[in-house]
């Protein structure tokens, strides 16, 4: 069976490792480094005798990737050889922190410094006083908890970026609404025949709100399974305020103004029951609240959530008559929605449309995980003890954040960062950096504060990565050295094991260096630090056999499947079945049963039961009268090809695609300003200013601008002040601290303001440097 | 002689540049030059209010439509990649035929650089 006509064919059937023209090649699937998130696309790579990386290529024998890689993959040759990666464990004293003097160690020594501070810590001043900051979606990111609970047995673990704003609101609404992780758009990932699979019916409608999958391949939904489907029939309808390329594939395309998402959900609702178009019988059967949800959505007519969104009334009502009619449809909703303080309200609305149209756990809508087939949660969680639950920083101001995701609410961690020992409950002493470079303006709002507050109010910290980056530059004592993808033995999960698609085996097939795999750390560090989490295992593989497959098959076994697809856990409907409920009964897994369009939840944690619009905090309607300073409304973040947020600057190939962080600017704006394409402007909010290169484009509407998130530049000065001059263009500098909704969620990333004016510096990044620095490989 | 060459449905291009790296990974083509290039024509608004944004691979005269592949069974570097599937390879009677059934597709023939 072929996806598309170009499709690779010659390994069709191979096995997970053979020999070809004198090298061995081995078959796997990818997760991260290269940073991604939990894709898992099939790549072959070819060694030669020497144990050297020849090459990489897509594997075809994957159900859903058949071959294809996007250019992160690609270029993995150039990032496991990269003159730049550290291969070896460092340290440096404390004093030293911001100069490049580091020293080689072992990872022994590394493994006994760190356990003998832990120890000192926890005995001077309490677990709670160490803080795990993790990333988001490489591997390391979904273990942040876990490695602060069960590897070093504090319960202080922390998603740095302001509001969590990312992933876990929308976590959050859907586990409160409808007792599921988050509902992934049906793309046959899990069925064999996959969209040809008589269990499957292509989507009618595919509805793209504030995601675009294409370069994000968000939580490993493979984004180019779209294309897939568009070519096969389906339509699209993207609802974004930029005109991105797969918006002009759509037929219906909101350009709603930033952050207004709550109002046109609350409108399509309105209009959808108004005109009776929902679906009555899942309504009757399986919906909560209904008739509170539609007097609520009253006070949102058309017309108003037109004039709020700035789209026509008639769009909106068409919009909602489309998505109603279209048997079935499914909506991909995004960071966007997270971005925002009143993010968690967007999403009740887009659940409550799933829900209302009956599209919910069908063929082709929205797919709902099998309770039987999560792993456990909460790993090392019980054994830190009630005492130490009770201390994880923020469970009495936020328990929905705090108590869902178990990591300390991130705005109140700054706040008792800069506090230092006059913090309200207990001060921080020790850090650890796990994946995250977020002082490089990717999952922290006001990065130089974290700076700041950490670097003077830390007395010890360490970091893993692959790199080094400007915030373990500017931190850390001790380095680890992290492998990538093709260099250790793994397990990737679609959705973080949530949908029922696949599990992939991540196959070692080099070594470079002396490098680990966040998970091997994880064990090897947890043995130290945590015994009681960690003994009971074997070896590293039956750790893992646990951890990542429930015990479900071995290692061994899934590295010779390379994929399994769960078929064995397919299936649809399953509220009627009682496969949503750890009881067996049918229905949802919410206190009624029910999903809850009137979510008994929220009113629990004294939010709000129904969905309401509130204005950005910032923007031409809630503060007038900034508008002539920062007459802009400023969006942030969206996703490349080449870049996975901070990461991918070394890689000549992926430097060269984007090598300068940009802003899209309307030509009649860029006209009005003095502003040309490819000049260098200087971008202020009422919270600072950064200098970024203009793209004038239509991608953008007039008075809307988009900044590109994450820049530093490794090729400039490592040391303090400069970090790899990671402050000269940081977006997210820009980004106000503790701007959050009631429940400690979403912060405005992308719906700000700002100004823009064109500066006569040129900070054109030199590619010829950029080559020279990092295009040499080290073999 | 057969000629042979590269279908492309420019529909559905999503511009992800796979192709363009590919190409530069197994030929070892240094930065600033490329076997393939997408050429990016858009987005601009026509008058019906729907936006043009057409995204155009284009080889370049380094590419030598990976003959050492092809002689092998295997596909092209660019088409065995291409994240929306929407490259061929083949000869130019056949794409001829596949772009007589559907629009919005490119045919380019290539003359084979030596490397
Ligand atoms: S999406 Fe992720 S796993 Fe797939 S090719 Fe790209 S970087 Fe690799
Ligand atoms: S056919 Fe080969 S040489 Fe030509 S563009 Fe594709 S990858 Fe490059
Ligand atoms: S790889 Fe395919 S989809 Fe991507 S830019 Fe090239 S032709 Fe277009």
């Amino acid at each position: 069976m072929k996806i598309f006509k170009g499709q690779g064919t010659a390994d069709l059937g191979k096995p997970w490792r053979f020999e070809e023209d004198g090298l061995t090649v081995t078959r796997g699937c990818a997760w991260s480094p290269p940073g991604c998130h939990p894709t898992g696309c099939g790549i072959k790579t070819y060694v030669n005798s020497n144990g050297e990386l020849v090459r990489v290529e897509g594997d075809e024998n994957h159900p859903i990737t058949n071959g294809r890689l996007c250019v992160r993959c690609l270029t993995i040759r150039d990032y496991v050889y990269n003159p730049d990666r550290v291969l070896y464990p460092m340290k440096r004293a404390r004093e030293d922190r911001g100069k490049n003097k580091w020293e080689r160690i072992t990872w022994d020594e590394a493994y006994d410094t760190i356990a003998e501070k832990v120890k000192y810590f926890k005995d001077k001043y309490g677990a709670e006083s160490i803080l795990v900051m993790g990333g988001t979606g490489r591997e390391g990111g979904p273990m942040l908890p876990a490695y602060a609970h069960a590897c070093l047995g504090t319960p202080n673990a922390c998603y740095t970026q302001s509001g969590y704003s990312c992933y876990i609101p929308r976590v959050a609404g859907t586990t409160y609404v409808m007792g599921a992780t988050y509902p992934e758009m049906d793309y046959a990932g899990g069925l064999p025949g996959r969209y040809d699979d008589p269990m499957f019916k292509l989507p009618e409608l595919i509805v793209f709100w504030g995601k675009e999958p294409l370069p994000s391949n968000g939580d490993g939904l493979f984004g180019h399974a779209a294309i897939d489907m568009m070519r096969r029939g389906s339509k699209l309808m993207s609802i974004d305020p930029r005109v991105n390329w797969v918006s002009t594939r759509a037929d219906w395309h909101l350009r709603l103004r930033p952050g207004t998402d709550a109002a046109l959900g609350m409108a399509m609702l309105n209009v959808i029951i108004e005109e009776d178009l929902y679906d009555h019988d899942f309504v009757d059967k399986w919906c909560y609240g209904f008739d509170q949800l539609a007097e609520r959505v009253k006070t949102m007519p058309a017309e108003k959530a037109a004039e709020i969104c700035g789209l026509d009334a008639g769009e909106i009502r068409e919009a909602a008559r489309v998505y109603a009619a279209a048997k079935p449809a499914q909506i991909a909703w995004g960071l966007a929605i997270d971005q925002k303080s009143n993010g968690v309200q967007a999403g009740h609305c887009i659940m409550a449309l799933e829900a209302i149209t009956g599209n919910i756990d069908v063929p082709g809508g929205q797919l709902i995980g099998d309770v039987n087939d999560g792993l456990e949660l909460g790993f090392g969680w019980n054994n830190l003890g009630p005492e130490l639950q009770s201390k994880i920083l923020g469970i009495k101001e936020y328990p929905a954040y705090v108590g869902l995701v178990l990591n300390a609410q991130c705005d109140m961690v700054l706040d008792a960062l800069e506090a230092g020992d006059d913090a309200k409950y207990y001060p921080f002493k020790m850090g650890v950096f796990e994946d995250t470079n977020f002082l490089a303006g990717t999952c922290a709002a006001q990065p130089k504060r974290w700076h700041d507050a950490m670097v003077k109010n830390l007395e010890w910290c360490f970091g893993i990565d692959v790199w080094m980056t400007p915030t373990i530059q500017a931190t850390c004592e001790i380095f680890l050295p992290l492998s990538s993808t093709v260099e250790h033995d793994t397990v990737v999960y679609t959705h973080y094991g949530a949908s029922p698609i696949m599990a992939g085996a991540v196959n070692k097939s080099i070594t470079v260096g002396d490098c680990k795999g966040d998970c091997e750390i994880f064990y090897e560090l947890g043995l130290r630090c945590m015994p009681i989490n960690f003994e009971k295992y074997k070896d590293y593989y039956d750790f893992l056999a646990d951890y990542r497959l429930a015990y479900k098959r071995t290692f061994e076994e899934l590295r010779e499947e390379v994929v399994h697809q769960k078929t064995e856990m397919c299936g649809y409907y399953k509220y009627e079945s009682g496969r949503l409920r750890p009881d067996g009964m049918p229905g949802f897994n919410t206190p009624t049963g029910r999903v809850e369009l009137y979510s008994t939840m929220f009113r629990q944690f004294g939010e709000d039961p129904l969905p309401y619009y509130e204005e950005p905090q910032f923007s031409p309607v809630s503060t007038p009268d900034k508008m002539e300073e920062y007459p802009f409304v400023l969006t942030t973040g969206a996703r490349t090809y080449c870049y996975f947020h901070s990461e991918g600057k070394q890689i000549p190939y992926l430097r060269e695609m984007n090598p300068d962080p940009l802003i899209e600017i309307n030509p009649e704006d860029a006209l009005k300003h003095g502003i040309a394409d490819g000049q260098w402007v200087e971008v202020a909010s009422p919270f600072g200013k950064c200098v970024l290169k203009a793209k004038v484009s239509q991608i953008v509407k007039p008075g809307v601008v988009h900044a590109q998130h994450g820049f530093w530049f490794p090729e400039k000065d490592p040391e303090e002040p400069s970090l790899y001059e990671v402050w000269r263009s940081n977006i997210n500098e820009r980004i106000p601290h503790f701007m959050v909704g009631k429940l400690g969620f979403g912060a405005p990333f992308k719906c700000l303001i700002c100004s823009v004016k064109p500066v006569s510096e040129n900070y054109d990044t030199d590619m010829m440097e950029v080559w020279d620095h990092f295009g040499k490989l080290v073999i | 002689m057969t000629a042979y060459g590269l279908l492309i449905d420019y529909e559905f291009c999503t511009g992800c540049q796979s192709c363009e790296v590919a190409c530069k990974e197994i030929h070892n083509i240094p930065v600033g030059q490329w076997g393939i290039r997408v050429l990016d024509d858009g987005p601009w608004e026509c008058s019906d209010g729907k936006f043009n944004w057409n995204k155009i691979p284009t080889p370049t005269r380094l590419c030598d439509l990976c003959v050492e592949r092809t002689d092998k069974g295997q596909q092209p570097f660019c088409v065995h990649h291409c994240l929306a599937g929407v490259m061929q390879w083949g000869t130019v009677e056949d794409l001829a035929k596949e772009l007589e059934e559907k629009p919005n597709q490119v045919l380019f023939v290539p003359k084979p650089y030596q490397y």
